[in-house]
């Protein structure tokens, strides 16, 4: 499955390119769509009649009459709420795929169950409001699921026979529609992100743009238009369903209200205790050493998870600030070690090498023994150090006589001095080969290794670094190819410079894949 | 290898992204149609609410019964709330479509039972028998309803239940 979503990550690559790519946009790539069926309800609120004589007729005004504007509005709204669902699967089949749904994400998966049914509930309701023949069945379809319940004592299915209706039902599910399932989305929408840091809800404008506009064209192509008025005498025959939100209606049909609770009930149970299962290793997260801490901040600035948080000092130092880990939100990523200063593997002070916020199972003292070690091994013309991540391609399966691997746990991991060192320690040239451009699995380990290099966030390499000897490109396991490709270009241009006094010209970043 | 450096060969290949993406929604967004009933059938709905009777006679109660209550609980009769309850039974050209013996809801069983039943059948014309027993006291069926009815394709002939007027055609 994962090769599957790497397949179609780097058709994506290869059409969008890495920052347009809609793989790594799939959660705002809904918001975005949230916020067009946001404005295009409003818009088709101002018109629509909520009653049950005066819906169907100003549904059929908005698509006739004002086809230009509110029709347009209509189908905006129906087919963006079609692309939610869409995006919505995609984005959990990604997840699941790539493994980001185990250990500390369970929050973020298991918030976002509820945002799918919500969702498809909300679909629902719309189709409600319309009341032609299919809010009809899905009308008298969805009583007869909460009949089959033991929650009401009365029918709600007999509401739905001639001369029974009334406008205040209706009411109750255009204010269910317009303001209780909005509000409640919105709600657990801030839940399912609330423990990321640097939430963006916002795609790419080109993405956006692309989006809409093929969005557009769809409403003009093929405008939404309603079925005939309901009539509660008589049953519709055939129907055309929106699958995407009425699936389960036909499966009653075929089944009954009970198993299709109860396959639902399963799907959703399942779902949710897929990260436990099976149970995942519980990994050592980060530890604070005061000693070395001097509470700048730059972990807390750097952690994707908001892990980190800031308090006044208990240890008597001189310094304001020190930082606390919460176990419960740390992802043992290591980012935060990569951006303590302290991180430092010139530093001589003491036999071992401490930092401000190390990893226990991989503390920096060992990455330096490591990377000392990778060297040392290394008897070729040109050696170059390659430093990749657990979540992305295997720097180990490159391992020859010029070639070292060295895994950590993100790239986000690597203290830029780390790179100095190893340059001055006899390394030729240090790749970094982390997750692909823009979708770490950490969120923001290659991002930050690309700001830190460029000087654009701290801690930044040092100018005095050879940036002609260092090269950043991203890769997964199936991107074997390409990072051969780009390991050999980069050793040839090491080979050329290798005698050359260092310099500081930009840094390669680079991130194509495998096409 | 696909040349992903020429923009407008991008642009065409996101195109085509967009493309099949919108006719994944075209294509879902109103199909395969989907036939609800099939040609020739019409749809029997009974639907009413109705509350059984009490399921046992009240008892008058004694003079030793009375004091053995506290002063202000010595009502002379002693009524059970729990109802009985509601049999139906339809029938459709002689033939038994459904049978229920629905429970009076609540957590004493005393409240009004809801029935809601809709039967598929054949349009054309039919004999269409209810029997309802809403009284564990009384031996049989204490409401019976018979009636020919012709039904329409797709039509949807509603059945009710009004106290004092039995059973009825909508």
């Amino acid at each position: 499955m994962k090769r599957a979503y790497l397949a179609l990550e780097s058709w994506f690559n290869v059409s969008f390119g890495t920052e347009w790519n809609p793989m790594y946009h799939l959660g705002t790539l809904t918001f975005f769509l949230f916020w067009i069926v946001l404005v295009t309800g409003l818009y088709l609120f101002g018109i629509f009649h909520g009653s049950i004589d005066g819906a169907y007729d100003s549904v059929e005004y908005i698509t006739h009459e004002q086809w230009y504007i509110a029709g347009v509005m209509r189908s905006l709204h129906r087919y963006a709420s079609d692309a939610a669902v869409i995006t919505i699967l995609l984005h959990m089949f990604k997840e699941f795929a790539a493994g980001r749904y185990k250990g500390f994400r369970w929050f973020s998966w298991v918030s976002g169950l509820p945002v799918l049914w919500l969702v498809v509930t909300l679909g629902i309701t719309g189709y409600w409001l319309v009341w032609d023949e299919l809010a009809q069945y899905v009308a008298i379809g969805s009583a007869r699921l909460l009949d089959s319940l033991p929650i009401f004592t009365s029918s709600m299915a007999s509401n739905f026979l001639e001369g029974e209706m009334t406008d205040r039902f209706f009411i109750l599910i255009e204010f269910l529609h317009l303001l209780g399932q909005p509000l409640i989305l919105f709600f657990l929408l801030w839940l399912h992100v609330k423990r990321l840091s640097n939430v963006d809800i916002n795609p790419p404008r080109g993405l956006a743009m692309g989006t809409l506009l093929a969005l557009l064209v769809l409403s003009f192509v093929k405008p939404a238009v309603s079925h005939g008025p309901a009539d509660l005498t008589s049953m519709p025959t055939v129907l055309q369903l929106d699958w995407f939100y009425l699936n389960a209606y036909p499966l009653m049909d075929y089944w009954s209200e009970g198993k299709t609770w109860l396959l639902a009930t399963a799907i959703t149970f399942v779902l949710m205790l897929l990260p436990w299962v099976p149970p995942k290793k519980d990994v050592p997260v980060a530890v604070v050493d005061l000693a070395h801490c001097n509470g700048c901040e730059l972990c807390f600035d750097d952690c994707p998870f908001e892990a980190i948080s800031v308090q006044a000092r208990t240890d008597g130092a001189r310094f304001e600030k020190e930082v606390v880990v919460d176990p419960a939100l740390c992802a043992a990523c290591g980012i935060c070690m990569g951006s303590c200063p302290s991180s430092n593997p010139f530093r001589q002070s003491e036999d071992e090498l401490k930092t401000g916020i190390d990893m226990p199972s991989l503390p920096v003292d060992k990455i330096r023994s490591m990377t000392d070690k990778a060297i040392a091994e290394m008897s070729g013309d040109t050696k170059v150090l390659m430093i990749g991540c657990e979540h992305g391609f295997n720097v180990n399966r490159l391992d020859n006589n010029d070639t070292k691997g060295l895994k950590l746990f993100c790239s986000g991991m690597i203290p830029p001095t780390l790179v100095e060192y190893a340059l001055k320690k006899g390394a030729d040239g240090v790749m970094i080969v982390g997750c692909r451009h823009n979708d770490c699995f950490y969120r923001f380990g290659n991002l930050w290794i690309d700001k830190r290099f460029t000087g654009e966030r701290k801690p930044i390499l040092r100018k005095r670094a050879d940036r002609r000897r260092i090269r950043v490109f991203g890769g997964s396991e199936t991107d074997k190819k390409s990072i051969e490709k780009e390991l050999q270009a980069f050793r040839n241009e090491v080979m050329q410079i290798k005698d050359e006094p260092a310099s500081s010209v930009q840094v390669e970043d680079k991130g194509e894949q495998d096409a | 290898m696909l040349n992903t450096d020429n923009k407008l060969f991008q642009y065409f290949l996101q195109a085509i992204n967009y493309s099949f993406f919108m006719a994944v929604i075209w294509y879902f967004s109103s199909s395969p149609s989907y036939r609800q009933l099939e040609e020739g059938k019409s749809i029997i709905t009974v639907s009413f609410a109705h509350a059984g009777e009490i399921k046992e006679p009240c008892h008058r109660r004694t003079q030793e019964e009375l004091m053995a209550l506290p002063p202000n609980m010595r009502a002379p009769m002693d009524c059970t709330r729990e109802r009985s309850p509601i049999k139906i039974e339809i029938s459709l050209d002689g033939n038994l479509v459904y049978s229920e013996s629905a429970e009076a809801p609540g957590f004493y069983k005393d409240s009004g039972v809801d029935i809601y039943h809709a039967a598929e059948v054949s349009s054309g014309s039919h004999r269409l028998a209810i029997k309802m027993d809403d009284s564990v006291l009384k031996e049989g069926f204490d409401y019976t309803f018979e009636q020919d009815i012709e039904l329409k394709p797709a039509q949807i002939l509603l059945v009710d239940f009004l106290p004092g007027r039995g059973f009825l055609i909508k």
